[in-house]
């Protein structure tokens, strides 16, 4: 048995995900990163929403909360608040922690709570048959787009370190050895961590944007992920679906638990 | 002896769900349910409690369903508008049977409606605010110390049966103050925990339901590795589509409660020796409801007085009784007449059930409910 596999929960597998769906290898990332840690399974939890990214939780071997639609982040910081020892993840998709559950996020990220959230970014509303979300492309098609979405993506990166997460990382499906680094150094983050995962959905996005299969969306992370140091240097007309993958921002800033900590030390000496 | 004290009703209420264990508060500030959260913002931390102010009201509950499920004791409160945004955690708590008590203290609806004015008119939206069938328990006080008393019992409640409860309160009881002498720490029962009975080895699934028919899910963080959902669940707690679980599982749910319905209904009955006619009133309507009978009985009519505390599950047992002994049975609600239809389907055309709505944003006053019993007195029942 490769070590990573008892972070698994092999009886609740194979998973639910359609064939050529990325979110089994970012999972096998996060399993990967928790094995790299050595994470203790009895002292860390898994939070996630609602949508195909968010039943992971369930495969997975940790205490773990599948949660309402948006609400993992509140959920994991009344884990974290209860008992800071715990090592709390969130395992999220486009819709649910950018569109549904976006005051979550931002507050999160703001308070610096120590919670490491992996944003399985397919780009769609893979579970109720691609619609569009709020990180669907410009001009990309979903059902609910059917001309192309009009309106403009959050760059999730970019939001979290405006709000004040201290640790903010992209990875994709296609540099999935790359990804289990980002997604440990996440973990090991103290304070409000961001990995955004860039994962295939073929059957209801690709299919609808000339990349039927996985391995078309996968070709199109290869081609368009770029460093951060190669990014910064294209020029506008050079970007185009070009994005920056590996660790965009770090900051040392105090953690919520531990500054909370020091109330309940101030209120107990009746200060 | 405690010492007698001046208090609001507020903070009776978080005074109680402190003495009941509570060491959570999660919420978001509202009118007129503010003080719960700035007394527990306040006194939490003195003994290593934890009070977070949340970005919403649907993390203000969300952020408290966490902590419970990581081993503490939870509450909630807020008001109407912030009620309407809770129910879909309400319902969370009830399908993953997660212990937490929702204060309510409620003001004029509907959307922001009269902010720092009394009304009753979430009694329904308690019970069915939440999609789907679930059982509910809402209790509402009507009185300073009753509000430290239902507050303790919520708490134990919600603990017991493993699922959300409600406490009505309205503006009149929450920003009331009166002389109160609580109880004794020593004196004060409470529910602790419900922790598994034996390991994974042996056999120990988290939603296996005990006699009492509520499982016993561990805490996070004590190396049980449960998985908890909002999808229907069978034993392990897994989701599953079996329509033979989603039934067992929905009636189950209903069952954990309505097995100890007469335990769970709280109520006070008054000059009820000899009767012919009836008040039921509940929360503060329910004190001038007591003046209003005072007066009538001095005019020499045979009224007599129910005063429900428990307001979900309906005191369907307790009206059915009290519709034979009676005449008429007139009910007082701040609101548009809502409890009155559970009057009337209870009482099952046993007695003439007649609603005194008041919906102005104003109280009652005695002399109001008062005209309305002398009418009953005088109309002859065709």
């Amino acid at each position: 048995m490769r070590t990573y596999e008892k972070y698994l929960r092999n009886d609740r597998l194979p998973h639910m995900w359609c064939p050529g769906c990325g979110n089994g290898i970012i999972m096998k990332a996060i399993v990967k990163a928790a094995d790299q840690l050595e994470l203790d399974q009895d002292n860390t939890v898994i939070v996630s929403g609602i949508g195909c990214s968010s039943r992971a939780s369930g495969y997975m071997d940790f205490d773990t909360l599948h949660t309402a639609h948006g609400r993992a982040i509140p959920f994991a910081t009344g884990i974290k608040l209860a008992n800071p020892k715990l090592k709390v993840i969130v395992i999220t998709g486009d819709g649910d922690c950018t569109a549904i559950g976006g005051n979550h996020f931002i507050h999160a990220a703001r308070r610096n709570v120590d919670l490491t959230v992996i944003l399985f970014n397919n780009s769609i509303y893979g579970m109720t048959g691609g619609q569009e979300s709020c990180l669907t492309p410009v001009g990309k098609k979903a059902t609910t787009a059917p001309f192309g979405a009009v309106d403009r993506p959050f760059d999730p990166c970019d939001l979290a370190r405006a709000a004040g997460a201290t640790y903010v990382a992209r990875g994709t499906a296609f540099h999935a050895e790359p990804l289990v680094n980002l997604i440990a150094q996440g973990i090991s983050n103290n304070g409000f961590s961001l990995v955004e995962a860039i994962t295939q959905c073929p059957i209801s996005y690709g299919r609808r944007n000339k990349m039927p299969t996985g391995t078309d969306l996968l070709i199109w992370m290869r081609e368009n992920a770029v460093s951060l140091t190669a990014f910064e240097k294209l020029s506008d007309e050079q970007i185009g679906e070009k994005f920056p993958i590996g660790v965009l921002y770090k900051k040392e800033s105090p953690e919520y638990t531990s500054e909370y900590a020091k109330v309940i030390k101030m209120a107990m000496e009746g200060k | 002896m405690n010492k007698a004290r001046l208090m609001q009703g507020n903070e009776a209420c978080a005074e109680g769900a402190l003495a009941a264990g509570v060491d959570f508060f999660g919420g978001y500030p509202i009118t007129p349910s503010t003080e719960i959260a700035e007394i527990m913002a306040k006194k939490l931390p003195t003994f290593g409690g934890t009070f977070i102010q949340m970005e919403d009201e649907i993390a203000g509950i969300a952020v408290v369903l966490g902590a419970v499920l990581a081993g503490r004791k939870g509450l909630t409160a807020t008001s109407g508008p912030g009620f309407s945004l809770k129910q879909e955690l309400i319902g969370y708590g009830c399908i993953a049977e997660i212990p937490i008590v929702i204060v309510n203290v409620q003001r004029v609806g509907p959307s922001t409606g009269q902010p720092t004015s009394p009304a009753q008119g979430d009694v329904m939206q308690a019970r069915w605010g939440t999609h789907g069938d679930h059982p509910m328990i809402a209790l509402s006080p009507w009185t300073v110390r009753e509000s430290f008393d239902v507050a303790v019992l919520a708490v134990n409640y919600a603990e017991r049966f493993r699922t959300p409860v409600i406490i009505l309160l309205d503006e009149v009881v929450g920003h009331m103050s009166e002389r109160v002498v609580l109880p004794e720490a020593a004196d004060i029962e409470v529910y602790p925990r419900r922790l598994p009975t034996c390991t994974k080895e042996e056999g120990y699934k988290p939603y296996t339901p005990m006699e009492d028919l509520v499982p016993n899910p561990a805490n996070f963080g004590t190396g049980h590795r449960i998985h908890v959902t909002g999808l229907i669940h069978d034993e392990t707690g897994f989701p599953t589509a079996s329509a033979d679980v989603t039934e067992n599982t929905i009636r189950r749910l209903h069952e954990k409660i309505s097995r100890v319905q007469d335990e769970i209904t709280h109520y006070d009955e008054f000059f009820m020796e000899d009767v012919e006619y009836a008040v039921l009133a509940y929360g503060g309507t329910s004190r001038t409801a007591y003046e209003a009978v005072l007066l009538a009985r001095q005019k020499g009519i045979k009224v007599g007085m129910i005063r429900l505390m428990t307001i979900w599950p309906f005191a369907d047992k307790v009206v059915k009784e009290l519709s034979l002994k009676v005449k008429k049975i007139l009910v007082p609600e701040m609101n548009y007449g809502q409890l009155v239809l559970e009057v009337e389907r209870a009482s099952a055309g046993q007695a003439k059930v007649i609603s005194l709505p008041k919906y102005n944003s104003e109280i009652f006053t005695p002399q109001e409910i008062c005209s309305a019993i002398e009418k009953l007195a005088v109309e002859v029942v065709k």
